[in-house]
């Protein structure tokens, strides 16, 4: 059973007073997240909307120790940190509990610049839990094309709709062979929470990533942030899945579309709610173009049907 | 009391060693020539317990220094060692380990750059570097990058500056020569163990290199440039007490040969130096007032120390193993230049670039060079 979000405890790490926009969705999540962790964690961010919010030096709006570093380098500093609280604790340095290790990365940490040493540290199985925040484009620089954005989807850098899909990035890092992938979006915490907590408790390389709908890159009123998060997984657009040791599970409601007891909304909807498509249903092959976007959905809900089904 | 052990080792062995003298805690590491020994003699320490820390095969060397860099935010004592394109790589991570005032040593052992492709030693890659707020050494024998590599890390704690010991690839990285490995009580006397005043930790929630205004981001600057500058009598400080401890000296800010009387002073860094105290005996042999000042520290540029030394009159012949693009010669030259400039008219430099690429540098081939420069 999911965990209720009445049930959720009381605790905050994320503090009032931060610099994030109204409805922003990464630090819903992470409020979320901080829920699941607890405070015995150190957090480190490579620049995004996330640092940029977290409050001017020497404040702070998040309640764990945080490092802001290099941009290409979350894999490889989270791999240094936790490598240097164990071998601490190991020689007598650190007393307590030895705290959780976390970065927390937007899509173009993850997917672009950040890939390679993430992907190292996955092969590694370094004991970290890496979040992935992916409001699918660079939205703190001013929304320009990240390897998330979606096709068709207009940014700064693609004016007039991105020609390619996005790549599936949990499932690449799936193919990584760690202990813990999953994925989440912040209209349902609960499912947020439990894999949050089920990654604290798995030891090694752990990645969960969480679709953020940005108000401001994808250009939807701001209140909706939650129903946005929702029509993504209730169209199939975002599927939300976990795989431990390697065995894919699919949370509700995506269970339901995958296993084809409920069709998935059709995607006319969702990228009707969201500015971000517009120009596409303008242009004169506006028909066409969703019908590439129906198209990427319908193939990933297929391939992740079949790859679930591998369970060597 | 135990006493010192003297064994035969290359340069990439000696500086091993002195990590494993160090008690180190954290070391990420990539391969890349000639560096690729400390990374692999390090690693079969740690698989067979002689030396207590972690290894971390980083994917590449920029990396590499960021899980340094976080390591040692968490308050480890971290070692790394690069080389010519590896180093070059890191720099924007060099920048982070300065500016974050986080005590990273490293080693890189000098390759000339790519491209085209070489394997030896020259020192473009180090001086490459100036501007990124590292103190560097540069050593011109085995046993130097062993002494040189402990003290480096007094110096950076004491400070909270990063430390760069350069040493030649070939000359230095693979030959064999002795070395004295001083018994691990005196080593812990003069090393103690590393209790930063801030790091990561979760009962003291605190962001470290967040955003800041210029009010804030500019005092920051000036605190680093001036502790760079402080950081000279902390060098002449960790020379002082590792030679009352061990007995041995390699110079302090700088190392000087036959300079007292000299009116032809040869000026170079790293292995070359150690050669050309030959080249100036041969000089002295013919009847020239040879003598030879080698900067063991690069940066900060040990201003007062050479003004002081360099004997009345003298000539200074600057062999430079780099380029200073946009100008004529070399590196060391310009940095010599600028700080005579109104102190010292009694002095002349003149400069070549001369080994670049590994050229093999023979107490002849300089002690020619040398007299050669005195006609021009």
């Amino acid at each position: 059973m999911t965990t209720s979000i009445k049930k959720l405890p009381d605790i905050e790490l994320v503090l009032s007073g931060n610099g994030a926009c109204g409805g922003c969705p990464a630090t819903m999540a992470l409020r979320i997240v901080g829920k699941a962790l607890g405070p015995n964690a150190i957090m480190l961010l490579t620049p995004s909307c996330s640092v940029a919010s977290m409050g001017m030096t020497p404040k702070l709006g998040y309640n764990w120790p945080c490092i802001n570093i290099t941009f290409a380098t979350a894999g490889s500093s989270s791999s240094g940190i936790t490598h240097a609280v164990e071998i601490m604790k190991e020689k007598g340095r650190l007393q307590g509990e030895l705290p959780t290790v976390f970065a927390w990365v937007g899509d173009g940490g993850t997917y672009d610049i950040g890939f390679q040493a993430l992907s190292a540290a996955a092969e590694r199985n370094d004991n970290f839990i890496f979040f992935c925040y992916n409001n699918e484009a660079y939205s703190n620089t001013g929304v320009q094309r990240s390897g998330a954005t979606p096709r068709g989807a207009f940014t700064t850098t693609t004016p007039t709709g991105k020609r390619q899909p996005k790549k599936n990035m949990a499932q690449l890092m799936l193919e990584h062979n760690i202990p813990y992938v999953a994925t989440a979006t912040v209209a349902y915490p609960g499912d947020l929470y439990d894999k949050v907590v089920k990654a604290k408790n798995t030891p090694g390389m752990k990645y969960i990533e969480i679709l953020a709908p940005c108000y401001l890159g994808w250009q939807f009123d701001m209140p909706d942030t939650v129903q946005m998060s929702r029509m993504a997984v209730r169209s199939g657009a975002w599927l939300l899945w976990e795989a431990e040791n390697g065995k894919i599970s699919f949370n509700n409601p995506s269970s339901l579309i995958i296993n084809g007891k409920k069709g998935a909304a059709p995607v006319d909807e969702y990228v009707m709610k969201q500015g971000r498509f517009n120009r596409l249903l303008k242009s004169p092959d506006a028909a066409s173009r969703i019908a590439e976007i129906q198209g990427d959905i319908n193939r990933t809900i297929d391939f992740m049907r079949e790859r679930a089904k591998i369970t060597i | 009391m135990k006493a010192a052990q003297v064994i035969m080792e290359t340069g990439t062995k000696a500086a091993a060693l002195a990590v494993k003298s160090a008690r180190v805690d954290v070391v990420p590491g990539y391969p890349i020539t000639p560096q690729t020994s400390i990374m692999e003699a390090i690693a079969a320490m740690v698989e067979n317990g002689e030396l207590n820390a972690r290894f971390i095969p980083v994917e590449g060397e920029h990396s590499v220094l960021a899980a340094a860099v976080a390591a040692s935010a968490t308050g480890a004592r971290v070692f790394t060692a690069t080389s010519a394109n590896g180093l070059l790589y890191m720099h924007e991570v060099l920048h982070m380990a300065s500016g974050g005032r986080l005590p990273v040593v490293m080693c890189n052992v000098n390759r000339g750059i790519f491209a085209p492709w070489t394997l030896w030693a020259d020192h473009q890659d180090s001086f490459a570097q100036r501007d990124t707020g590292w103190i560097q050494y540069h050593c011109s024998s085995n046993q130097e990058v062993f002494n040189t590599i402990l003290q480096a890390f007094r110096v950076a704690e004491q400070i909270n500056i990063p430390v760069m010991v350069n040493f030649d690839g070939f000359a230095i990285s693979h030959c064999l020569m002795p070395l004295t490995i001083p018994p691990q009580e005196d080593i812990d006397r003069f090393l103690p163990p590393h209790e930063p005043e801030w790091r990561l930790d979760p009962a003291h929630p605190s962001s470290f290199s967040n955003v800041t205004m210029a009010a804030e981001y500019a005092p920051f600057r000036q605190m680093l440039s001036d502790d760079i500058m402080a950081s000279i009598p902390l060098v002449k400080q960790a020379a002082q007490e590792y030679q009352d401890i061990t007995g041995m000296w390699d110079g302090d800010t700088i190392d000087t040969y036959r300079l007292e009387d000299a009116e032809v002073v040869a000026f170079a860094v790293n292995s070359m130096a150690a050669e050309l105290r030959l080249s100036v005996d041969i000089l002295r042999e013919q009847g020239v007032k040879a003598g030879l000042l080698r900067p063991r520290l690069y940066l900060p540029f040990p201003t007062e120390d050479i003004i002081d030394a360099l004997p009345q009159n003298a000539q200074v012949m600057v062999l430079d193993r780099n380029y200073n693009f946009g100008h004529p010669g070399g590196i060391l030259a310009s940095e010599l230049k600028s700080v005579l400039y109104g102190r010292r008219n009694d002095i002349t430099v003149k400069n070549r670039v001369i080994g670049i690429g590994g050229i093999d540098l023979t107490r002849r081939f300089m002690a020619d060079e040398i007299r050669a420069m005195m006609d021009e």
